[in-house]
């Protein structure tokens, strides 16, 4: 089977005036099968926004390519929903606009984007926030809500950057296990970039690692863990392990070829 | 999820803060009379030589029931709203045609830079000996100054918007045009606003002054008037007048940016 979306080595260098030209992602490659949930773990700065931001039509490679379905990236497609580590709710909108937002612009007509939205903000608990303007919303909830907004359009991918980053360790965890009941029903292939080890290996069918200066992939980690993934698989010895490995290959990188 | 409805909104302060904007009307008031009695004790004292307050309130009533009042009032008004309509009309695009074509922005920009820092007042000189002393000059300057202040607040609204909520727009499958109109327009509206109420202010500050130079009527025609007959009481009518309506416009203003930015979040 071919895979869903293939890094082929791609390279992203940054030209700023006055510095040496910075190797920002360095030969990246990766095949993401269809259906695979990827974590993306590695220090700050190492290129994981970078990638990802790549793969999401949102940064052109200086070379190399991105492919999805056999196809080469040049922008963004609504076949690839991407969630930010900011949020990025428009404010201006409420809730159901927000969610709303990109089924219009798909001339869903009123009658069904409405009933679309009122199924995603059902299913991420914002049902009696429907109405509300992102400023009246924590931090947990906006997140949610932009997950709402991403699911909407129905994308066989999703891209998050770190999109629980600011979030207290109770609502992570919660959406955490939101986030893979939806997947497990759905079936979409996601790439979710983290700081947090526990969270990669929690969520991940394999974990990226990366290494910093230049970016680069530094190895893959298989969790063979079954899903559900339950209190009781992160509380297990087996879980501990492959945590010990991914923090040991985060802080102890292979020298860059 | 079903926990959400459990948390909490934010509850504003609603009381306290309902308590502290009566007391603050009250003291507002308070001042007024202050004000208003000081006025009347160094006038009828004599310490200075300016109309007492009862002066001024009958002159206020002499011009209201001559109608001259209300006749220069609505024609300052006039001069003001067309300028000042004219002025946003123009500069929101500009403005926005800056902020995102760096083509234009290169091509425009200088032009506005050098302008912004003459004051529309030193203009008035060339207004009148280009464009005569009919409404045309006075209508014009009011204009470049609304322009000016607003067309720079545009910009830096445009230019300003928050990449990723651009990025987000796009990636939900947002083109250009969709993307200018659904985030671009609405994340600069808050800009925008400060430059109108800028610009009000500016327009309604060039009119006066534009009508003391050169005009057949109007509340700074009408100051000038006062000035050579020595007629102290129109000169304070007038400019109490100025006052009041340049705080309505205000206000209005206020009220708009309300209504049009509620969703800002305010720290
Ligand atoms: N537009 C840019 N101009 C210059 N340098 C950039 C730009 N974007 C990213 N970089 C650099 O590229 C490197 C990789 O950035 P990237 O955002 O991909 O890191 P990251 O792994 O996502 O880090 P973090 O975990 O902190 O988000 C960083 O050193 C950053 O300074
Ligand atoms: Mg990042």
């Amino acid at each position: 089977m071919n895979p869903k979306i293939s890094f082929k080595d791609v390279s992203r260098t940054f030209d700023v005036a006055g510095r040496p030209i910075f190797k920002a992602l360095d030969r990246f490659s990766l095949d993401i099968e269809d259906g695979e949930f990827i974590t993306v773990v590695g220090p700050s700065g190492c290129g994981k926004s970078t990638a990802m931001n790549i793969a999401a039509g949102l940064l052109q490679p200086s070379s190399g390519q991105v492919v999805v379905d056999g196809v080469e990236v040049k922008g963004p497609g609504p076949e690839r929903g991407v969630i930010f580590q900011q949020y990025a709710l428009f404010p201006w909108l409420t809730v159901r606009e927000n969610v709303e937002f990109g089924l219009r612009l798909q001339n869903i007509p009123k009658q069904k984007r409405r009933e679309i939205a009122d199924h995603f903000i059902d299913l991420v608990g914002l049902k009696d926030f429907a109405h509300a303007l992102p400023k009246m919303l924590s931090g947990g909830m906006k997140q949610r809500c932009a997950i709402a907004r991403a699911y909407a359009v129905n994308p066989k991918i999703l891209l998050m950057d770190e999109p629980f980053g600011a979030l207290d360790a109770l609502t992570r965890v919660q959406l955490q296990d939101q986030l893979l009941q939806t997947w497990s029903k759905e079936r979409r292939t996601v790439m979710f970039i983290t700081h947090d080890v526990d969270e990669a290996v929690y969520l991940a069918n394999r974990v990226v690692v990366m290494a910093a200066r230049p970016g680069r992939l530094d190895r893959i980690i298989d969790v063979g863990l079954p899903y559900p993934r339950t209190e009781e698989i992160r509380l297990s010895p087996e879980f501990a392990t492959l945590r010990n490995e991914v923090w040991r290959a985060v802080y102890h990188p292979a020298a860059a070829a | 999820m079903s926990e959400a409805a459990t948390e909490p909104l934010p509850q504003a302060g609603a009381v306290k803060s309902s308590w502290r904007f009566n007391s603050m009307i009250g003291l507002n008031i308070v001042a007024l009379v202050f004000g208003l009695g000081f006025w009347q004790l160094v006038t009828s004292l004599g310490v200075v030589g300016l109309p007492t307050p009862v002066q001024v309130f009958n002159q206020a009533i002499a011009s209201i029931s001559s109608g001259l009042l209300v006749s220069d009032a609505l024609a300052s008004l006039a001069r003001v709203l067309t300028g000042f309509i004219l002025g946003i009309a123009v500069a929101v695009p500009v403005g926005f045609l800056m902020g995102w074509y760096p083509t234009a922005r290169g091509l425009i920009e200088p032009y506005i830079q050098f302008f912004r820092t003459i004051p529309p007042l030193a203009i008035i000189p060339l207004a009148i000996v280009t464009m005569g002393i009919g409404e045309v000059p006075k209508i014009f300057v009011i204009f470049l100054a609304a322009f000016l202040t607003s067309v720079v607040a545009t910009f830096q609204g445009v230019i300003s918007v928050d990449r990723t909520l651009i990025n987000a727009a796009r990636v939900l499958g947002a083109r250009d045009a969709t993307i200018f109109r659904r985030v671009v327009i609405p994340a600069s509206t808050p800009f925008i606003m400060v430059g109108v109420r800028i610009g009000l202010g500016s327009s309604w500050a060039t009119v006066v002054a534009a009508e003391l130079i050169a005009a057949q009527s109007g509340l700074g025609f009408r100051m000038q008037q006062g000035q050579l007959y020595y007629d102290l009481p129109v000169i304070f009518v007038s400019l109490i007048t100025i006052g009041i309506l340049g705080l309505i416009m205000d206000r209005i203003v206020i009220a708009a940016d309300r209504r049009l930015t509620a969703w800002q979040e305010k720290a």
